[in-house]
């Protein structure tokens, strides 16, 4: 399978790669790590006239302690993210979610912001960033803005980006020391999106859970965070009868579509799973 | 149509060439440099026949196009026997062990177990089958392919190999 022609671009900062991007306007498409687009090119499912590729833009590829942030280049691949001891450290739910996306040559290439940035509601990094808390800093012609995760899906491939403007970093605050998290992903194989996935962060003190943050992949048009399922287990020992409700809670959130990888009602109970298991492991990493 | 001038090290000889952006780099591979090594499997991404090393990294080269690899080091099956000639332990490994039945993956597996074992000289079993779950093998059932990176793993680290228990 063969793309279409397109001209090839390869800027090496950001703001020659945004005065491109707007002066080719709907005609052109960041390139990151190319694992979502060149497969849609090869099957002239997407055939842009021209590709700006940012992998030469040096200053995307940061892992960086901020303050009470840790901030992370879009163009940082998820095999950095799996290796790196920084985030290992401070946010370890990156690596375990890194683990379980695609394989490890697509892990290779394949970065964070390309994954957050795309839109697609297959992407395992958009629930974990709601999970998170985190922001992505857009920038375009007039500069950077910085837009929360929880706010930045309107629909499947509908982002808050606009014309010309580029997911440039990641910031993500860093959850406190001891906290419990998990991420959960079913899938049929190696290499394919989730039939449903969860991401959970906690704090237990004395066992009684202090904080919670629910994330879920793939059971929407967007990812979806869980803010009424998770505020059900603040303040409770995560005993059965409160663990029961958060997973009623966040199963009736989900408006899965029906495809090849189960009829909708399934994937649903399959979210409250993910959610069921990523709590537990959560619960049993948390320090209380 | 408009071709670039790309100049690119392959199995340590520089090259340079002329490619339409839109050539893949498997396609500049086998049809512009005739190393046929590296095989299109599905073309999608998923099986990972195609896999060669680029700057340190395993690479898909059915999903990436021959002009992002411009400035870069490629690695194909082509370039890893020993430089007189004999099979590197890899290559051995995979006789040995009988870790190939059609021969189809074995270039992309080799590759793959390659980069593999540069970044954990001493991988578990599972560090094997989780670092090779991007190369689909439809004839052996991974048991010897497992075996041969073992073997591979033994014979670059001096250590005596350990054949696993059925």
């Amino acid at each position: 399978m063969i793309p279409g022609t397109f001209d090839y671009h390869r800027p090496t900062t950001v703001e020659s790669a945004v005065a491109l991007l707007m002066k080719l306007g709907e005609d052109a498409r960041p390139l990151a790590g190319g694992h979502s687009l060149i497969p849609l090119m090869k099957t002239r499912l997407a055939s842009p006239e021209h590709l700006v590729d940012l992998s030469a833009i040096e200053g995307l590829r940061r892992v960086e302690v901020e303050g009470n942030d840790v901030v992370i280049g879009a163009m940082t691949t998820q095999h950095s993210v799996i290796t790196s001891t920084v985030l290992a450290e401070l946010v370890p739910i990156l690596r375990e979610t890194a683990l379980v996306i695609a394989d490890p040559q697509i892990r290779y290439k394949g970065t964070i912001g390309g994954n957050c940035a795309n839109g697609d509601p297959g992407n395992d990094m958009p629930a974990l960033m709601q999970c998170l808390g985190a922001s992505y800093q857009l920038t375009g012609a007039d500069g950077n803005r910085l837009v929360p995760a929880r706010d930045f899906y309107l629909g499947a491939y509908e982002t808050a980006l606009e014309p010309g403007e580029i997911l440039t970093e990641i910031r993500i605050p860093v959850p406190p020391a001891g906290h419990g998290y998990g991420y959960e992903k079913l899938k049929r194989k190696v290499g394919d999106y989730a039939t449903a996935a969860a991401a959970v962060v906690i704090t237990m003190v004395s066992g009684t859970c202090t904080s919670a943050s629910i994330g879920l992949t793939n059971v929407s048009e967007t990812p979806l965070w869980a803010a009424e399922a998770a505020g059900i287990l603040v303040g409770s020992t995560l005993d059965a009868a409160t663990v029961d409700a958060a997973v009623a809670a966040a199963e009736a959130i989900t408006n899965p579509a029906s495809d090849m990888r189960g009829p909708s009602e399934y994937r649903t109970k399959m979210a409250g799973v993910m959610l069921r298991r990523a709590l537990e492991r959560a619960r049993t990493r948390a320090i209380a | 149509m408009t071709k670039s001038h790309i100049k690119v090290t392959i199995n340590g000889k520089p090259v340079e060439a002329l490619v339409e952006p839109r050539t893949l780099l498997i396609h500049f591979l086998r049809e512009q440099q005739n190393l046929t090594g590296a095989h299109i499997g599905c073309d999608t991404g998923h099986c990972g026949a195609c896999t060669v090393d680029m700057d340190d990294m395993s690479v898909k080269s059915c999903m990436t196009f021959a002009i992002q690899a411009d400035g870069a080091r490629i690695t194909t099956i082509e370039g890893v026997a020993n430089p007189d000639g004999t099979l590197s332990a890899l290559q051995e490994g995979f006789r040995m062990m009988h870790g190939l039945q059609c021969g189809y993956c074995t270039p992309g597996m080799i590759l793959r177990a390659h980069r593999l074992l540069q970044e954990n000289p001493n991988p578990t079993e599972d560090e094997i089958r989780t670092g090779i779950a991007g190369n689909l093998c439809r004839c052996t059932g991974y048991v010897n392919i497992v075996r041969a990176i073992q073997y591979a793993a033994a014979k670059i680290n001096g250590t005596p190999f350990q054949e696993a228990a059925e």
